[in-house]
């Protein structure tokens, strides 16, 4: 921590959820997080890189302890692709989901790590000041994501249904095809559309910010003399446990949400 | 909390790493797991083929032991057959055997019979001769009167 800076709760808190932030252009939209980028592109390379390099070596044969590891997992991820997604999974949507879900299992659990002794390590041997490590609690990772899987989805239903088909559907379902209800079909499905990336975004966002924040409030038991450091240590070990969970099942309802809207995309009504 | 340019990045970042799990990750893992289970379902099939062949092998043997059996017992019993008529063959023979055997000993002892009443009867010459001699009282000479002797002898036979 900055000794210069007068440590209250508030302060605390702020210091620890303020970005590394690259100014690229004027307006306040050309900011760059780079602390969020830099950390998550390093974790999607070693979780990739990692199964990349086990599986260029992989053998159909007896497959090394590694080698089966990462086959439960792609294994585990294909049969819940499979049981949703009816087409050729194997060209876009499998792969998809097996990125989805290590990378963001990866940038979730950096929750996990305990945040002071990071945030130490970063800023005395990196000297990064402000580093926030967890990038899925940055909403602009969170909508990145939600947004590409809603243009894929877009990019499908123009793709399998044709320009008019998707234009027929969203005029003619869920309410019929009477011209009574077209409007009322439209808002219903532009609200549908709207929604889509939202929740499937804030959801991750939530959980995980929220997350964060406990660990936060946790730590200032810190503040309060050693039996609260020690009543602390003990409620976020508790709370980091329970994390893992959080951490997974995120991961797992966020690539799932992403294979059923592409699977529904690819599905006429 | 405010949207920014790092959505941006974040997205390209995105499509990187989707695009390399698609191009790299995905086909070579999804390869090996379908050979795989190509081996396995091979070893499968082929143990269920092995499996069916033990059973039609067990059925033949049993067949073949049937067989054997059945052999065996013609075997024995045809053997069985042989030996009671080479029984009474030989039964026959040895009956044959005795009746030729019974024959030339007839046929010896007759032989000896004859033989011991031509000593006799020679026997019975001499001593009718010698007996006459003593009647006579005097010699006779046997070389005077050896074709009387003979005649005689012959007379007696």
């Amino acid at each position: 921590m900055a000794s210069e800076i007068e440590l209250t709760p508030s302060s605390y808190i702020d210091h620890h959820l303020t970005y590394l932030t690259a100014q690229i252009r004027e307006g306040s939209f050309w900011v760059l997080h780079v602390d969020t980028l830099v950390t998550s592109v390093i974790l999607g390379m070693l979780s990739l890189g990692f199964i990349w390099l086990v599986v260029r070596k992989a053998t159909s044969g007896v497959p090394s302890k590694t080698q089966a590891f990462v086959e439960l997992a792609v294994d585990f991820i294909d049969k819940e692709v499979k049981n949703i997604f009816h087409g050729n999974r194997h060209t876009l949507v499998a792969p998809m989901a097996l990125t989805v879900f290590v990378w963001i299992l990866m940038m979730n659990t950096m929750d996990i790590l305990p945040i002071d002794i990071t945030a130490k390590i970063l800023e005395n041997v990196f000297g990064l000041h402000n580093w926030k490590i967890v990038p899925t609690t940055d909403i602009n990772t969170t909508f990145a994501l939600a947004l590409s899987v809603w243009i894929l989805m877009l990019f499908f239903n123009v793709k399998v249904k044709g320009l008019g088909g998707w234009l027929h559907e969203l005029f003619c379902t869920p309410f019929g095809k009477s011209p009574a209800v077209w409007i009322l079909n439209l808002l219903f499905n532009f609200i549908e559309y709207v929604s889509k990336p939202l929740s499937h975004s804030l959801r991750l966002f939530g959980n995980i910010y929220a997350g964060e924040v406990i660990f936060l409030l946790l730590g200032m038991w810190a503040a309060t003399g050693i039996s609260g450091t020690v009543f602390g240590a003990i409620l976020g070990a508790g709370w980091a446990i329970f994390h893992i969970l959080v951490v997974t099942l995120q991961a797992f309802i966020f690539m799932m949400l992403t294979v059923v809207y592409i699977a529904m995309a690819h599905e006429s009504h | 909390m405010n949207i920014n340019f790092t959505l941006i990045s974040q997205a390209i970042a995105f499509s990187v790493f989707i695009w390399f799990t698609v191009r790299f990750v995905w086909p070579p893992l999804l390869r090996a797991i379908e050979e795989r289970q190509k081996t396995i379902a091979d070893g499968l099939a082929a143990g269920e083929r092995g499996r069916h062949e033990l059973e039609l092998a067990s059925q033949r043997s049993s067949t073949v032991l049937k067989e054997a059996k059945q052999q065996a017992a013609e075997i024995i019993l045809q053997a069985e057959k042989r030996a009671s008529e080479i029984i009474e063959e030989a039964k026959k023979a040895a009956k044959e055997e005795s009746g030729r055997i019974v024959a030339g000993a007839k046929a010896e002892i007759e032989h000896e019979v004859f033989s011991a009443k031509e000593t006799l009867r020679y026997q019975v010459a001499e001593l009718a001769v010698a007996g006459a001699a003593k009647i006579l009282r005097r010699e006779v000479d046997s070389k005077v009167h050896a074709d009387l002797l003979s005649a005689i002898q012959e007379d007696l036979k």
